[in-house]
């Protein structure tokens, strides 16, 4: 797979009748994507927001709030302990998978490692495991009772720290993404590297560059398009954290709050409180949050492709 | 994966040239194999875990340590038998559920990126770059945030607790259609495009005929990616699905998971573990033989020098 | 705007003035029970000859032989169980489906901690207008108190859980812990078991909301007084205190497995004596049998410790009730399925299965109650339920939102199980949020 520079694609040249021939067959394409995105994913985001905007409650019924919900939000300290918590899980967790990917796609990538295939396969792998099923088997293993870890403990005489107590259940948790997803990324890096243009390491070698003078000056900013989609899409990825709490949450109940991450609060609102609205106006905020930070990103990534 | 022929460039000996080429292989690293090795064994011992435990009952579970085998039992083949027939075979049922899901689910979502990325791509039209970003920003939202609203309007047309309340939104793939814009952007020459209608032949004919084999690499990309995404289909169908029968394998490990927590509940975490194990080897069997695919795609539609 | 821009447009704003016609506001305005209209026995017996379709959500396993044998008996019936999901699960479905108007079944299991949500919200037709509250006397007091709610009885009993301490003999007696009597010996048990084996604990705990308010129910605390609308929330009170004066000392001493129940490491535990006991409703020796069969024979089943020596006080923990959805269809037919299973036939059949009874001729039953138990080594441990029954201390209630109340318990109190937060301003800080959640909701919360 080729996963070129970030940049727009080529426009055809506008030419008077023509362009009105392709505009029509530009939407026969793109009409049905659209349709069914509209029902998907338009509808219910608009449904959505009309229900921020009202309040439902178990005595007194429906009534018009506006904006209520939104100051709720702003001022609720739960939401803004789970904003803060994958802000942090994001800073660390995907500059780490991110920089592990590029280490084993620049790995396979050299030339230089023996049964490339076996490590392209096999770390590749974790990506395969349904993230439900990843959770679950984590779950198991992270035991300290009588888990993986509760079994190590006893079989070497240690005393592991518990995963799951509180202070390093985000770093578990983060253990579980990073292991689930490092060889996807992998993977993208190491296409995006198939397609640098051999000439480049052909005037590098007449040059005499070394390993890492190569690596530093012609791989990496080859593919920085990938690198900076990878990074949006592990950072939107992160701010929906949502899988593996909720099925690591029985093991460690008092770890996992129901307001762990913003888009498990938004659930138990919904779900645990009957809170649908102000659990609307959560998701909206937490929404344009995203945004905001992916195209922040999309904007540093580009610039810096000149 | 390319193959080039390339000319020894003159060295003065240290610096070997890098080269993707098969003719001449540099020297192994050993010590680059090694730290690599680690990886492999991060991303392989929990695999192994799942592989291990599955050959444990579900008492066999509990006495013996995680990462070796059970010394009382070799269960593999009663768990598999006891996956498939708990609970009146129902693990079948979700089997054949996942497949249409992900065939339908999956494939459908797949067409439809590759319909619109080309669209986006060789075609000019109004309201694109909107599209585009309507569409990346549908994908910020959390799906939290959308499931409640769908549900209640598919219930409204009474398509809840059927194959289509899973199978219909996981027919669009913000990420495919990215990829697949972004790949047909470069793999398709609009040179070819216009001598096509200069020919006289429609669009979709110009389609089918000429652009989808160039297509092939991305679109299988895009089959793994969107087959990916639909095996991790959880949250939805969990609130779409009433009827067991109709969970995918996701939802349905999960329920017998939680099944011991209820009075008169049976502990069956045994059957989770293989049952998960199966989920596991059929994914990777799909990946396995769609990668032998994806390999001569590369060779075949790799950017041109 | 392009064309499929604007289509969308309009799809979008199609369905939103559906769903806003059909959304919200539906449950104020709904009939809610038809408390006037009475329905008599024979229009119920007129429902079962004529035959017809009835969708139950349950996921108590015991009544699959229950419809099994009741359509045998009325073949004109068809009866769908589905399991829906366990609890919460099963009543975020139940909420959904009412919510969206569509798909909701005829009966539904409610546990009795959730019955006053559901009937709050005018989700449960009340059983007054069939005859129901002629039923009392079938039902021991406990179950009966609790299905009973704003003066409407909204289900009938189908389970219940008088609490009983599970122990393990072969534990207690390899180090001469004596069975105790008192929580005050409890702890002292728990003290002297952790010294001698520092991998075993007395029991496991890492936050229950359910088990803390029933241990708070036995020692006579009244935290929730609910009259209508108004609600008071108080953990100050004397009930409450007593429970955190010992529990509090558990956890600073670290004398709980840090292990969640019904987890893997759970059943574990059980089956290997590093928990050697719980204290939990009647309903577990099902549990014990099929999900802990390594500690076969080693267990037994005493009365609950009390909070002062002498006493018989008990308190329920779980059990749950089949109630009639409003918005289900065949309402005669579906209490006609209600009354086989809870009160007819059905008892015997799902007692047969291992569940425990919640009506008063069972618990009295010789039969029933000679039960030997292979799992306790042959003991009469109907026996100690029963007792256990009719000693549950009277007068509690349940908060109208005790679903949402319980699902931020671990939020809450569970600080203090992996913090240095007391016991007691946990409970204090689950007291304000739930008052927070009961006003911003409608009621009168104090």
């Amino acid at each position: 797979m080729a996963v070129p520079q970030l940049a727009a694609p080529p426009a055809a040249p506008p030419q008077g009748v023509r362009r009105r021939r392709r505009s029509l067959g530009g939407w026969q394409f793109v009409g049905p994507f659209m349709v069914v995105f509209a029902l998907v994913f338009l509808a219910p985001i608009g449904y959505s927001i009309y229900l921020s905007l009202y309040r439902n409650r178990l005595i007194g019924g429906n009534a018009f709030v506006g904006l209520d919900n939104y100051t709720q939000a702003l001022q609720d300290a739960q939401f803004w302990s789970a904003v803060g918590r994958v802000g942090l899980f994001l800073v660390v967790q995907v500059p780490i998978m991110l920089f592990l990917a590029l280490l084993a796609a620049l790995a396979l990538d050299s030339g230089r490692l023996y049964g490339k295939s076996f490590f392209r396969v096999s770390i590749f792998l974790p990506y395969a495991v349904p993230t439900v099923v990843a959770a679950l088997m984590w779950g198991f293993i992270y035991g300290s009772q009588f888990g993986l870890v509760g079994n190590i403990n006893d079989a070497l005489g240690v005393a592991l720290p518990d995963p799951l107590q509180p202070s390093l259940i985000l770093a578990s948790i983060g253990n579980i993404t990073t292991w689930e997803f490092v060889g996807y990324n992998m993977l993208i890096f190491y296409s995006a590297l198939q397609v640098v243009p051999k000439s480049l390491y052909e005037s590098a070698a007449i040059d005499g560059a070394g390993q890492l003078r190569i690596i530093r000056s012609i791989k990496i900013p080859a593919i920085r398009g990938a690198l900076v989609i990878a990074t949006i899409f592990s950072i939107i990825g992160s701010f929906q954290l949502f899988n593996e709490p909720a099925i690591l949450r029985n093991l460690a109940p008092n770890a996992i709050t129901t307001y762990f991450t913003p888009n498990f609060y938004a659930y138990s609102l919904t779900f645990s409180g009957q809170q649908f609205n102000y659990s609307a106006a959560v998701a909206v905020v937490m929404a344009v949050l995203t945004i905001i930070v992916a195209y922040v990103v999309q904007l540093r990534g580009t610039k810096e492709l000149g | 994966m390319t193959t080039t022929a390339r000319t020894p460039a003159r060295t003065s000996g240290q610096s070997k040239p890098v080269t993707m080429s098969s003719k001449k292989r540099p020297k192994g690293s050993i010590l680059l194999t090694l730290l690599t090795s680690l990886m492999a064994l991060y991303a392989l011992v929990p695999l192994a875990w799942l592989l291990i435990n599955s050959t444990k009952t579900q008492e066999g579970l509990f006495s013996s340590f995680g990462l070796w085998f059970d010394d009382g039992k070799f269960a593999l083949f009663s768990n598999i038998a006891d996956t498939f027939t708990y609970d009146g075979g129902v693990f079948t049922r979700w089997l054949a559920n996942t497949l249409l899901y992900v065939v339908v689910g999956a494939g459908g979502a797949t067409f439809l990126a590759v319909l619109a990325g080309y669209g986006l791509a060789k075609f000019n039209f109004a309201g694109k770059k909107a599209v585009f970003a309507i569409v990346i920003g549908a994908v910020a939202v959390p799906p939290t945030a959308l499931a409640v609203p769908t549900f209640l309007m598919f219930s409204k047309v009474g398509l809840t607790d059927t194959p289509w309340a899973v199978i219909i939104p996981s027919l669009v793939s913000p990420f495919g259609l990215y990829l697949m814009w972004t790949f047909a952007a470069q793999a398709i020459p609009t040179e070819m495009l216009e001598a096509a209608r200069v020919d006289g032949a429609s669009e979709m004919r110009t389609f089918f005929r000429i652009s989808v084999p160039l297509l092939a690499p991305g679109i299988v990309t895009t089959l793994l990616f969107t087959l990916v995404a639909t095996m991790n289909n959880y949250f939805l169908p969990l609130i779409m699905l009433k009827n067991p029968d109709w969970y995918p394998l996701t939802v349905g490990l999960n329920s017998w998971n939680a099944q011991a927590a209820t009075a008169g509940g049976e502990a069956v975490f045994n059957l989770v573990i293989t049952g998960s194990l199966i989920t596991v080897v059929l994914l990777l069997a799909a990946f396995l033989t769609l990668q032998r695919y994806w390999q001569s795609g590369l060779a075949a539609g790799s950017v041109k020098e | 705007m392009s064309r499929i821009l604007k289509m969308a447009a309009v799809a979008s704003a199609a369905v939103l003035a559906l769903t806003a016609c059909g959304g919200g506001g539906d449950d104020s305005s709904s009939s809610g029970s038809s408390a006037g209209s009475t329905v008599t026995d024979a229009q119920v017996q007129a429902a079962l000859e004529k035959g017809g379709t009835l969708t139950v959500w349950a996921w108590e396993p015991t009544l699959k032989n229950v419809v099994t044998k009741f359509q045998e008996k009325y073949p004109k019936v068809k009866v769908d169980l589905v399991n829906a999901g366990t609890g919460d699960k099963q009543y975020t479905a139940l909420q959904n489906a009412i919510a969206a108007g569509k798909g909701v079944p005829d009966v539904g299991q409610i546990e009795y901690y959730a019955l006053p949500q559901f009937a709050i919200g005018k989700a449960l037709t009340d059983l007054k207008g069939y005859g129901a509250d002629s039923l009392k006397a079938d039902f021991t007091p406990g179950p009966w108190n609790s299905v009973n709610s704003g003066g409407g009885v909204y289900g009938l009993p189908m389970d219940s859980g008088p609490m009983a301490l599970y122990y393990n003999k072969t534990v207690f007696d390899k180090y001469a812990i004596k069975v105790p009597t008192t929580w005050a010996e409890y702890l002292d048990a728990a003290r002297k078991l952790h010294k001698a084996d520092p991998k075993a604990y007395i029991t496991n705990d890492t936050g229950d909301a359910g088990f803390a308010t029933s241990l708070i129910w036995q020692a006579g605390g009244k935290p929730y007084q609910v009259d209508g609308t108004n609600v008071t929330i108080n953990f100050q009170d004397q009930g409450s205190q007593e429970f955190v004066r010992v529990w509090q000392q558990l956890i600073s001493e670290k004398l709980l497995a840090p292990v969640s129940s019904w987890s893997d490491q759970w059943f574990q535990g059980i089956g290997s004596g590093s928990i050697a006991s719980l204290a939990t409703g009647a309903w577990m020796p099902a549990n014990f049998v099929s999900s802990a069969p390594a500690g076969a024979g080693q267990w037994r089943a005493a009365e609950l410790p009390q909070w002062t020596a002498g006493g018989n006080a008990s308190a329920e923990n779980g059990g749950s009730s089949l109630a009639l959805l409003d918005k289900g269809a065949n309402k005669e037919l579906a209490y006609a399925f209600l009354k086989y299973a809870n009160d007819g036939d059905g008892v015997q059949i799902r007692v047969d299965g291992g569940a425990f009874p919640a009506t008063s001729k069972t618990l009295a039953d010789e039969k029933w109650l000679n039960t030997e138990f292979k799992y306790f080594g042959g003991q009469k441990a109907n026996e100690v339920f029963a007792k256990s029954a009719q000693n549950v201390v009277t007068g509690w209630s349940y908060l109208p939102f005790q679903v949402y109340a319980n699902s931020v318990f671990n939020d809450t109190v569970g600080k203090a199980y992996v913090s240095n937060t007391t016991l007691s301003d946990g409970l204090k800080a689950w007291q304000d949020q739930s008052v927070k959640y009961g006003n911003e909701q409608g009621f009168t919360v104090k």
